[in-house]
Order: C-alpha cells, then sequence, then structure tokens
C-alpha cells in the first residue's frame, strides 16, 4: 500500500487503536490482579445516562459536553460503587452489577423519556465506535505528517487519545510502587502511611478516563477487550509485574494492528466482499491471544484466590 | 492531581523518654459489625522484650493489632508508638501480616519483596540501587532465603513465603516488630528460623510482639503475654499472666481443664 493511501485512510484508526488499547491495558493490569476487572464493563454501562444528561443540558450533540457527562456519570458510579461496597460490606463485583446495571436503566429511561429521537444515539455506535470513518482527508501521503496545515485537520480523536495514553502512562509510572505495593499487600502498604483508598479510587477514575476517551473513538467493545484480555494474556507470559505490563502493551498494540488488518482485508482474503468491524476484530483477536497464552503461556500455574483474612 | 497518596517522608524523630512505651493503647474498640472485635481494650508493651497476643479463634487478636498499626480504624480509642501519634512513628514500625492474607499468585520475586521493605526509604520515584539490593540479600541472608531472591513467591513452600515476609520486616530495620500468626501453617525448621531472627532482634534492643496461636510454646518464646477476648483478660510477665485461671477466663468452655492445667504446669514449671 502506497504512502497517498496508506497515511489519510488507515494511518489515523491504526494509531488511535493503539493509543485506545494501551490506555486501556495499562491500568486493567492492576485491574485485573485485583480482582475488578469487570470495571470496565461497568463504566461502558455507565457512560449512557451521562451522555443522555449532557445532551438534555446542552441540547447538543458534541463530543466536549458528551465527555464530560460520560466522564462524570463514570466517576459517580465508582464512588456509588465503593459506597454499596462499604456500606453494606458486599463483595465488590456484587456492588457494581448493582450499580452499572440500574445506571443503564436509568440512561435508557431518560432517552426514551427525552426528545433525542431526531439525534444520531444508537447502540451500534456506542458498542463499536466508528474506527474506521476516522480518516484524514488533508493527508496526501508521509510528508503530511511534517505538514503543520495538513496536521491541523487531523481526526480530533487522534490527539485526544494520544493525550488520554500519556496522562494514564504517567499515572502508572508515578504511583508504580504504591500501586504494586497496594496491589499485592494492602495491609502492609496501610502500616508504610499509603493511602490505599485514595489510590485505589485514583486507579479506577483513570481507568474511567481512559474508557470514556477510548469510547467516543472505538467504542466500548474494545474498552472492555482491552481492560482484561491483554493484561490476562501478559500474566501468563512471566512471573514478574514490570514484565507483565511490557508484554500487556505488546499483546494490545498486536491486537489493534491485526485487529484493523484482518477487518479490512481478512473477509477479501476470504473471498468475501465487505470488510467487518475493526473495532469487533481488534477485541476478537484480543481474545485469541487470550487463549493462546492460556494454552500454551509459561507461567500457568497458580495457587488460587487467597482466603479472607 | 493534588490527593496525597503517600504521607510526608523523612518525619522530625521524637527523643523516646524512658516512660515511653514503643506500643501504648488506650480504650481501644473496633467494630466490623453490630458486635465489636475488640473492646475498649489498654495494652502497654514492655521495650526490648517479646510479648505474645493470645486468646480463641476470633477473640480480636489480629484486629488488635490492625487497629494498632491503623490499617483498620477503630471506634474509638488512642494508639501511642514511643511517646507519639502513630502516623509521626511509622518509619520505626516493622509489619508481618498473616500469610493466608495474601494473594500468593501476583506475579514478583522474592527479591521485590523484601525490597518493599525499602519503599518508605525509597520514596515514589528513587531508583533501586546495588546498595538497596545487597541490604534485601542481608535480609534473605538472615532468614535463610538467600538462594531464593529470583524465584516467584508462589512456588515457595508456606514456610519460606513466611520468612520471605520476616526478611521484608527485617528491611524496615525498625524499632519495633509486630507479627500476625507467624508461626502458622509453616514447618518446624521455619519456626526454629523465625524465633532465632525475633530473639537476636530482643537481643538488639527492639520490641516484638506476636501474635500467637500455639500456647505450647508461649513459655519458650516470650517474655511478657498479652490474653484477649474480645476484652483484656490479662497482661504481664509470662510467670504471673500465663496461668490457669487466666487461661481459663481467656479460653472459657473452649479449652478443656485438663489442658490447661497441663500448661499452667509448663507455665509454673
Amino acid at each position: 500500500m502506497s504512502g497517498a493511501e496508506f497515511v489519510p485512510l488507515s494511518l489515523p484508526p491504526l494509531l488511535i487503536g493503539i493509543f485506545a488499547a494501551i490506555a486501556c491495558a495499562l491500568p486493567g493490569n492492576f485491574l485485573v490482579l485485583r480482582r475488578q476487572a469487570l470495571i470496565g464493563d461497568a463504566i461502558s454501562h455507565v457512560v449512557l445516562p451521562g451522555i443522555v444528561v449532557a445532551f438534555l443540558v446542552t441540547g447538543i450533540v458534541a463530543t466536549w459536553p458528551m465527555m464530560l457527562g460520560a466522564a462524570g456519570a463514570a466517576v459517580i458510579a465508582v464512588v456509588l460503587i465503593e459506597l454499596i461496597r462499604r456500606l453494606g460490606r458486599i463483595e465488590p463485583g456484587a456492588a457494581m452489577g448493582v450499580v452499572f446495571t440500574s445506571m443503564f436503566a436509568a440512561g435508557v429511561l431518560l432517552l426514551e423519556q427525552s426528545d433525542t429521537s431526531t439525534v444520531h444515539l444508537d447502540v451500534e455506535h456506542a458498542l463499536y465506535g466508528n474506527l474506521e470513518s476516522l480518516i484524514w482527508l488533508d493527508a496526501t501521503g508521509w510528508a503530511s505528517l511534517v505538514d503543520a496545515e495538513a496536521l491541523r485537520n487531523l481526526p480530533a480523536e487522534l490527539p485526544r487519545m494520544a493525550i488520554t495514553l500519556v496522562v494514564v502512562a504517567i499515572f502508572i509510572a508515578v504511583f508504580w510502587r504504591p500501586l504494586k505495593l497496594s496491589t499485592f499487600d494492602e495491609g502492609f502498604a496501610r502500616t508504610l502511611g499509603i493511602r490505599t483508598d485514595l489510590l485505589g479510587l485514583a486507579l479506577v477514575i483513570t481507568a474511567a478516563v481512559a474508557a470514556v476517551a477510548a469510547f467516543d473513538a472505538v467504542g466500548s467493545i474494545i474498552v472492555i477487550a482491552m481492560f482484561i484480555c491483554p493484561p490476562a494474556a501478559a500474566r501468563l507470559m512471566t512471573n514478574r509485574l514490570e514484565h507483565q505490563i511490557a508484554w500487556s502493551v505488546l499483546f494490545a498494540t498486536a491486537s489493534a494492528v491485526i485487529g484493523y488488518v484482518l477487518a479490512g482485508y481478512g473477509p477479501l482474503w476470504l473471498g468475501g466482499q465487505d470488510a467487518v468491524s475493526a473495532a469487533g476484530m481488534i477485541a476478537t483477536v484480543s481474545g485469541l491471544i487470550l487463549a493462546l497464552a492460556a494454552l500454551f503461556g509459561p507461567c500457568r500455574t497458580r495457587n488460587g484466590a487467597p482466603q479472607q483474612g | 492531581m493534588s490527593i496525597e497518596l503517600i504521607a510526608s517522608q523523612g518525619t522530625v524523630a521524637t527523643p523516646d523518654r524512658p516512660t515511653d512505651s514503643p506500643l501504648a493503647i488506650r480504650g481501644l474498640t473496633v467494630s466490623y459489625g453490630q458486635k465489636p472485635a475488640v473492646f475498649s481494650v489498654d495494652m502497654t508493651v514492655q521495650p526490648g522484650a517479646m510479648t505474645a497476643i493470645i486468646g480463641p479463634n476470633g477473640a480480636g487478636k489480629s484486629t488488635l493489632l490492625k487497629a494498632a498499626l491503623g490499617i483498620v480504624r477503630p471506634l474509638s480509642g488512642q494508639v501511642q508508638v514511643f511517646g507519639a501519634p502513630l502516623a509521626r512513628q511509622r518509619a520505626r514500625i516493622a509489619y508481618v501480616p498473616q500469610r493466608a492474607s495474601i494473594d500468593w499468585d501476583f506475579p514478583t520475586r522474592v527479591i521485590d519483596v523484601v525490597l518493599m521493605g525499602l519503599y518508605r526509604q525509597l520514596g515514589l520515584l528513587r531508583r533501586i540501587r546495588g546498595v538497596h539490593r545487597d541490604r534485601a540479600l542481608t535480609c534473605l541472608d538472615r532468614v535463610g532465603m538467600r538462594d531464593f531472591a529470583d524465584r516467584q513467591i508462589g512456588q515457595l513452600s508456606g514456610g519460606q513465603q513466611q520468612r520471605v515476609f520476616l526478611a521484608r520486616a527485617l528491611a524496615q530495620d525498625a524499632d519495633l516488630y509486630l507479627l500476625d500468626e507467624p508461626f502458622a501453617g509453616v514447618d518446624a525448621a521455619t519456626e526454629k528460623a523465625i524465633i532465632g531472627v525475633l530473639k537476636s532482634l530482643r537481643a538488639e534492643g527492639k520490641t516484638v510482639v506476636v501474635v500467637h496461636h500455639d500456647l505450647a510454646t508461649v513459655r519458650d518464646y516470650f517474655d511478657n503475654v498479652f490474653l484477649i477476648n474480645t476484652s483484656k483478660v490479662a497482661e504481664g510477665p509470662v510467670s504471673t499472666a500465663f496461668t490457669s485461671e487466666t487461661l481459663q477466663a481467656t479460653y472459657g468452655g473452649r479449652l478443656a481443664t485438663v489442658q490447661v492445667d497441663q500448661l499452667a504446669a509448663t507455665a509454673l514449671a
């Protein structure tokens, strides 16, 4: 494929897919080890009321109000989950289940009751995003990458996703030791003076930020898959957290690239006519990588969950 | 982000007065539900001695320790460490949690766990250097686990895991060592190694407090006992506080009288 075709049509969606995958996989490592992996699923449901409320308040379909609404709903959900878990003394999975189903239901109700029928807020968009449509029409070839005029018209999702990835990576890097310690041994972490409750909240909020930014670009299916599949597969490849993070970034990138290429060309290679959803294919590839790691990964032995003590 | 996730480093050391107990607890009550797990407990730990916290299952032994360390929040009560509030004395405390409360599948090596004992000193971003690694290896040596430094923690036996946790506490280089059931489910060799290290800590003038479940070894291992069954039953030197009366009062009907008499006999021997 020539640069004239690749740069405008494939490079932006590919990069957005890679950035989104890594931004979700990084906090996903800690969520998986903390047995909170389903929080990605929860966030993807709770953003609906946030988006609808943002639309009702502003009356327009615009990215920023909707992202703010989604982020607000995600944070409210995270706080509610923590609250229910502590006050009700129940396991986190149950608290998440209660919160995300009710908030999703509230979102559906709001959508039904409000005058949004003329607006394009549909399920398919929310699930699969619109990765393939994030093209860069101003680009004419590789030279456009250093052309300030052309760069100005990059799809807005690309810089947004890149910034999100940087923020997530900085959070993980700066709080690496407290995150690692409080995930492994919370009691010990507290004796050092680490505020493990605030840190846990900060981790989930970081995950929510990554999720909301990624939804907008690539839909919730990638978000849910990337929080779980690359980190879980990475865990099966190594017994060191540092290496697990590196493997998860590699797997997330591989899923995005292989998934994007397969979605575009796979059906043609098989004699079919149309391309399939890139987001769906990326998520599928990440699942296949996890399956392969679960079958052949070198570090598959486990002792099982610890006792509650 | 303005959230303070880590308490400030480099606290000003307060000079100890001779009257300052390494751990003084007043009126401590902790509750997980309606029923208190620990009720109105006073405790004064003697410096430079080994103290066992003893009581039946569910008597609040671990909870007392966790509240003293600020891991669980008490309903009421005060904790003073070397005469100052806990928050200012964290650098002087080392802690060994219950082995069963840990996820041993966590992807980390033995040496990484011991290095966690240096996290307070390292802060968020300071690099781990050769000197830190050497210190961790020295601590592993002291518990006889140096050869296992590069193993994944899940590959160790229970006794080996317990020794690694003790090595991490040694790396903390504290004045007060708090251990939660360090002898639970470990082999005889590990028990011997652990008690050897604890006795050497005492010889260095450190204070050691252990949640302990094996009544038969209390007299051999410890100087003082603290008997608890939600409320405090007795506290003091083994010779005066570890008697058939105090044991009966602590364990009630749960400990057969014969057993109590036997233990008391060993206690008084």
